[in-house]
């Protein structure tokens, strides 16, 4: 379990190393706002425990939560349950029937020495066969981020889409009105729980990007009264200046294979152009060369393009250019509206998402790549910074509730949407993790 | 007695003491009516010609208030970086203020409204910016005593969203170091 070796690790050093990082105690869960038309019905039953004293922890309720969260499963209440089987070979498949479950989760947690063993099967009712069966092994602590994993393996199996439970989001908090603002750098889990503050800063936090290996995080930070470009790797929470430039230092975004950022500088003049850093040597190529605002970079999928926002044409709309500085000239990509910026490309390559002006309102909207056609997709009036999570099947964004920052999520189809409850403070700019490796 | 000097060490001793005012009011002229050459001391002296009481006390234009709060803040139409006219006289007053007193440095910061993604509105608080910055450059400043940052949306003053909040947020602060 190399994964969960890490995240536990990841916590101790972060806590060593960032003094001012803090857990944050805030059980933030994500809120269906409008659900799958049909909704698979599933039962979890509560699973069984074999160990000294109380179950350490309640994983069928996380993987439960996780599913209804998803909006694409309608989880049966564990009181008309008419059998709590934990082995599979103890399941009737006749009282799953009854109450019209598709399928049924059984597990059972076990004490194995220091660390427990969590298995899980999964069945089809109507089939009454197993779909998807495992046992794994962890750290006491790792219970909850093991319970998201099952519940992505019971997504996968069932939708054929990898579940992104056991993924995790970074994202910007303020907190108080000037001059005693509070701007941090939040990593938590994709339920939205086990917030852990990074950076704390009075001056602002922008801009955060995962690394491909979801190892670190870029950023801007505005702490020496001016932008710079960090790069801070979360295991160690140690840093770097990766880009300290008179004038802006803006958007980073790393190249597919972790080698490059691509990002905004500014010249002499002011003019804000796309670059790409090579990390190992500090190596700079500038891409664009406008009197233009061109800035907000992302990559495609197979890292041969840099997508960005330019106003050369007047307007903010999408253009895409050579990420290796062989093109003078960009492709416009997006045409649909006056207002289409800060693109973000999905890990499959297929879909482009937009802030898109929709008719005086700011909304989230993806274009398809390869028909051209947009689809606005929020509904709200500021909504901006969508980010896809590693699936491709889903996107989180920021947009403004009752004058607060909130978080939402929206399947890239359109159908699915939710609301990630915070407490207190504004949140922006969400960045969902890839997958761990 | 040199004034500028007297300037320089105040605004220095400003900045160490560490009181940090963003807006720091620069002294009025120096009263000198109380050593004005040429009066008994001098002339009693009998030695000749006299030295020329004539000396340059430094021009300094205060026909336009360059340091009260509304002085320092010029702001702008929504997604425009152009100065408005109505500017033209202030920018010009701070323009003097600085090629009269080339030890003063002046911080723009430029920002924007809510309103479109933070990374471009980084980059339409950094063109507000430069306006101003060019403005001044080209009445005298010299570009060694003026830097530039911009914060988009990123720290606003007002935090509603009409459009009145709007019009405060959508700004260059100037701020004298």
């Amino acid at each position: 379990m190399l994964s969960v070796a890490f995240w536990r690790q990841w916590l101790v050093f972060a806590g060593v190393f960032l003094a001012l990082a803090a857990p944050v105690r805030a059980e933030l869960v994500i809120e269906i706002t409008r659900g799958a038309v049909k909704p698979i019905p599933i039962a979890i039953v509560p699973f069984g425990w074999s160990g000294t004293g109380n179950a350490p922890g309640d994983a069928a309720s996380v993987i439960r939560s996780d599913l209804y969260g998803s909006g694409r499963f309608d989880p049966l209440d564990n009181d008309v349950m008419l059998e709590r089987p934990v082995r599979g070979v103890d399941i009737d498949f006749d009282n799953w029937r009854f109450v019209a479950v598709d399928y049924v989760l059984v597990g059972r947690l076990e004490e194995v020495g220091d660390e427990l063993a969590l298995t899980y099967q999964l069945f089809d009712v109507y089939g009454a066969r197993q779909v998807v069966a495992d046992s794994l092994v962890l750290e006491p602590r790792d219970l909850r981020l093991a319970s998201h994993r099952v519940a992505d393996a019971v997504f996968e199996a069932i939708t054929g889409v990898k579940g992104v439970f056991s993924t995790r989001v970074a994202y910007i908090s303020v907190s108080g009105r000037p001059p005693e603002r509070t701007y941090r750098l939040i990593v938590a889990d994709a339920d939205g729980n086990n917030e852990f503050v990074l950076l704390e800063s009075a001056q602002p936090i922008m801009s955060p990007a995962w690394s491909p290996d979801g190892r670190q995080l870029a950023y801007v930070s505005f702490e020496s009264g001016r932008a710079a470009v960090y790069v801070q790797t979360l295991r160690t929470g140690s840093r770097r200046a990766v880009s300290d430039r008179p004038g802006v230092n803006n958007a980073p975004a790393w190249s597919p294979d972790g080698r490059q950022l691509a990002l905004t500088l500014s010249d002499a003049e002011g003019n804000l152009d796309v670059h790409v850093l090579t990390l190992l040597g500090n190596r700079l190529v500038r891409l664009t060369e406008r009197r233009s605002i061109d800035t907000e970079p992302t990559w495609s999928a197979d890292g041969r393009h840099v997508y960005f926002t330019s106003d050369r044409g007047g307007a903010p709309q999408v253009y895409r250019i050579a990420a290796n500085g062989s093109e003078d000239a960009p492709e416009r990509v997006t045409f649909e509206g006056n207002y289409n910026a800060r693109p973000r490309v999905s890990p499959d390559g297929r879909y482009l998402a937009v802030v898109h002006d929709d008719r005086g309102r700011f909304r989230v909207a993806v274009q398809d790549l390869e028909t051209g056609a947009l689809q606005v997709l929020s509904d709200g009036s500021l909504d901006e910074s969508p980010a896809f999570a590693p699936n491709s099947a889903q996107l989180i964004y920021a947009t403004r509730r009752e004058g607060r920052g909130v978080l939402e999520t929206v399947s890239t189809d359109g159908l699915i949407s939710g609301r990630v409850k915070s407490v207190g403070n504004d949140v922006r700019e969400p960045v969902w993790s890839p997958y761990a490796r | 007695m040199n004034k500028r000097l007297i300037l320089t060490v105040l605004a220095t001793a400003f900045v160490a003491a560490g009181c940090g005012p963003k807006r720091a009011t620069l002294p009025e002229y120096e009263d000198t009516s109380t050593e004005v050459p040429g009066s008994d001391n001098d002339s009693s002296s009998g030695s000749g010609v006299a030295d020329s009481s004539i000396r340059s006390r430094g021009f300094e234009d205060d026909s336009v208030a360059t340091d009260t709060a509304d002085a320092l803040i010029i702001y702008f139409e929504y997604d425009r970086a152009e100065v408005r006219p109505e500017y033209a006289d202030l920018l010009a007053a701070h323009a003097r203020r600085l090629s009269g007193n080339s030890g003063l440095r002046l911080r723009l910061e430029g920002h924007a409204d809510e309103r479109g993604s933070r990374e471009y509105n980084i980059g339409l608080g950094e063109r507000r910016a430069q306006a101003v910055r060019r403005l001044l450059l080209i009445q005298g400043a010299s570009a060694g005593q003026i830097s530039t940052v911009s914060y988009g949306e990123e720290r606003p003053v007002a935090f509603g969203s009409t459009e009145s909040d709007y019009e405060k947020n959508r700004r260059v602060e100037l701020s004298y170091r």
